[in-house]
């Protein structure tokens, strides 16, 4: 060890002296990039495009079916409570679909699919468990009653997954074209194959009568469930950047997003890593799809659906980040929330157009999504 | 070229992109030392790493590790078989802190030489900055990071693919003085470099890399000393300490 340390006690003052030169040069240019980016149209049209929305909400939505929010706070804050849970429920969805993107670089068009089954698996479990197939009452249904039916479906979305990954998907790796044909195929297989098992009818997934209540909040009634939603979205996502950020095969995977055959060339085994990634990313499909079908019912349709909230989110955040699922699930949510609120009375039908709006509007300014990168 | 005692041993390799062998029977072998394999632009030098590695498959010929045919296994069965690559330009994970890059092979580097440990040992420097992310480290610690990522492979070979490109000479010296600490622990290290004078200073032997074969070998400093040699084999007007 002395050479080498005799060596490095020199060579840790010449290389103080670069590194805090490189540093001051890396932070100019950063202060640089930043103005640059300041001076771009489009990022002006998006903060006055902003000012004007929140100058609309606070002060001069008059007519509207929530009312300006100076003039009605209630509203405003359930509106707010609104787009945040909702946003929970999008994250969870999103979050699965981003991870297996990041690493893999698939965009898996059987993730809406995978949502779907949870759903209709966890509901079946859920009735042989309460004991009765409709009409459940939610006092029927113990805390139990919710969570083992959530992770019998969302294991089946995990385990069908993993196959799909393991019988199509690993042999096609770097073919985008290809994964995204097969898991499309997949897509129409399931979803025929899941409206001959579980029919064509809606069916809905009971919250647990312990979370099912109203509070009042600014004078405004709100559903409990909707809270207990957005604590396990939050729980999702505290896990989900536990695994990430400080387990060995979360810094892996982390690696493996940006620099794949590197992290070959360490001797770790990558194809084992997709196959884990695959099953947690389609596991929290899943979770998703539980909490999706006792937020708003599960039906054939709502695969499709649930595919395109999930690349909404992905898009406006950026493929491929967490950080960005989470950012895009609160403006997409919140756009949802408040397009319907605060839109007159006569265009409330158009609400949905805002949300591409809002896509228009983000790739403009960033055209990798919030927090993506070039692939 | 061939060794009795070799850690490692290239026979009639070859290896490139599509049609084109960049590697056309290239032979050398090495035992537990520090080899220089040094070579204008374009001969063959990173081809070379890439197939050690498996990142690129080898067209013919045949690279043994220990006995144990490498060619032909993927990079992770060949990191796994005792080469540890340093690759050129670093390639760190952008998304990573130091203490990252390491905690992920922390495993199973666990009770052996080299772990997270004694790497912060062998560069302080590291230690120091051990929750910066790649991006923020000058280039000789981004260097002195993807040795240590390397190290904690524990493995008998060491490959690296011009570790000295733009790196401040102080810089330099640390890692001469590395390889020579690896080599006295028994570690082998292959050294592939376009700067001669950091070649001749990290590594005794000396191969010389001319359109994907081994032509020539020199030991010492002879290479250094002898500019028709450098003007034969390393192109006009190279001078030592300058990019050969």
């Amino acid at each position: 060890m002395t050479p080498a340390s005799n060596g490095l006690d020199q060579v840790r003052r010449e290389d103080e002296r670069t590194t805090s030169t490189e540093v001051r040069s890396r932070s100019a240019a950063s202060v640089r990039s930043r103005l640059t980016e300041l001076r771009r149209p489009s990022v002006w049209v998006a903060a006055v495009v902003a000012v004007a929305v929140a100058a609309w909400v606070l002060v001069l939505a008059d007519g509207t079916p929530a009312g300006a929010a100076a003039d009605d706070p209630g509203k405003f804050l359930v509106t707010v409570l609104d787009a945040v849970t909702f946003a929970g429920l999008l994250f969870v969805a999103a979050s699965g679909f981003t991870l297996i993107f990041g690493l893999m670089r698939t965009v898996n068009m059987a993730h809406g699919s995978l949502f779907l089954l949870a759903a209709y698996v966890a509901i079946r479990v859920q009735e042989a468990m309460v004991g009765r197939s409709r009409n459940i009452d939610p006092a029927d249904v113990g805390l139990l009653d919710w969570l083992v039916p959530m992770l019998a479906g969302a294991g089946v979305a995990a385990v069908l997954g993993l196959a799909i990954q393991q019988v199509f998907l690993q042999w096609n790796e770097g073919q985008e074209m290809r994964q995204t044909l097969l898991t499309l195929a997949i897509t129409v297989v399931l979803a025929d194959q899941m409206l001959r098992e579980f029919g064509g009818l809606a069916q809905r997934m009971v919250w647990p009568g312990a979370v099912t209540h109203f509070f009042t909040i600014g004078g405004e009634r709100y559903a409990a469930t909707r809270l207990f939603m957005l604590g396990i979205a939050v729980l999702v996502g505290v896990l989900l950047w536990l695994w990430l950020n400080r387990t060995s095969v979360g810094m892996v995977i982390r690696a493996g997003v940006d620099d794949r055959q590197m992290v070959r060339g360490l001797g770790i085994n990558i194809k084992r890593v997709f196959a884990l990634t695959f099953l947690v990313g389609s596991f929290l499909a899943g979770v998703g799809g539980v909490l999706g079908a006792s937020f708003a019912g599960a039906a054939p349709g709502t695969d499709g659906s649930w595919l395109l909230n999930s690349l909404v989110v992905v898009i406006i955040g950026g493929l491929g980040s967490l950080k960005g699922a989470a950012a895009g699930s609160l403006l997409y949510g919140t756009v949802v929330a408040f397009s319907p609120a605060y839109l007159p009375s006569q265009y409330s039908y158009y609400a949905i157009i805002m949300t591409f709006g809002l896509l228009a509007l983000v790739l403009a300014v960033r055209p990798y999504g919030l927090f993506g990168r070039p692939a | 070229m061939t060794r009795d005692d070799a850690l490692l041993e290239v026979r009639d390799l070859r290896s490139g992109y599509g049609a084109s062998l960049v590697l056309d029977g290239l032979s050398f072998s090495m035992g537990v030392e520090a080899v220089a394999v040094v070579g204008r632009n374009g001969m063959g030098k990173t081809t070379l790493c890439d197939t050690l590695v498996g990142f690129l498959p080898a067209a013919g010929g045949e690279v043994r590790l220990a006995g144990r045919r490498l060619d032909g296994m993927a990079p992770e069965a060949v990191a796994r078989a005792g080469l540890a690559y340093v690759p050129q330009g670093r390639r760190l994970f952008p998304s990573l802190t130091v203490d990252e890059h390491l905690a992920m092979l922390a495993r199973r580097a666990r009770g052996r030489r080299w772990t997270t440990d004694s790497v912060y040992e062998l560069f302080p420097r590291l230690a120091q900055r051990r929750h910066h992310g790649g991006a923020a480290l000058s280039g000789g610690e981004q260097q002195m990071l993807a040795v240590g990522r390397a190290l904690m492979l524990n493995a008998p070979l060491v490959v690296m693919d011009e570790p000295s490109e733009g790196l401040a000479p102080t810089i330099v010296d640390v890692l001469v003085d590395a390889v020579h600490h690896l080599v006295a622990e028994g570690v082998a290290v292959l050294v592939v470099e376009q700067n001669l004078r950091a070649a001749v200073r990290m590594a005794d032997r000396q191969l010389v890399m001319v359109s994907g074969r081994i032509e020539a070998e020199f030991a010492g400093d002879e290479l250094l000393d002898r500019p028709d040699l450098q003007h034969r084999f390393l192109g006009v007007g190279a001078t030592a300490g300058e990019p050969a």
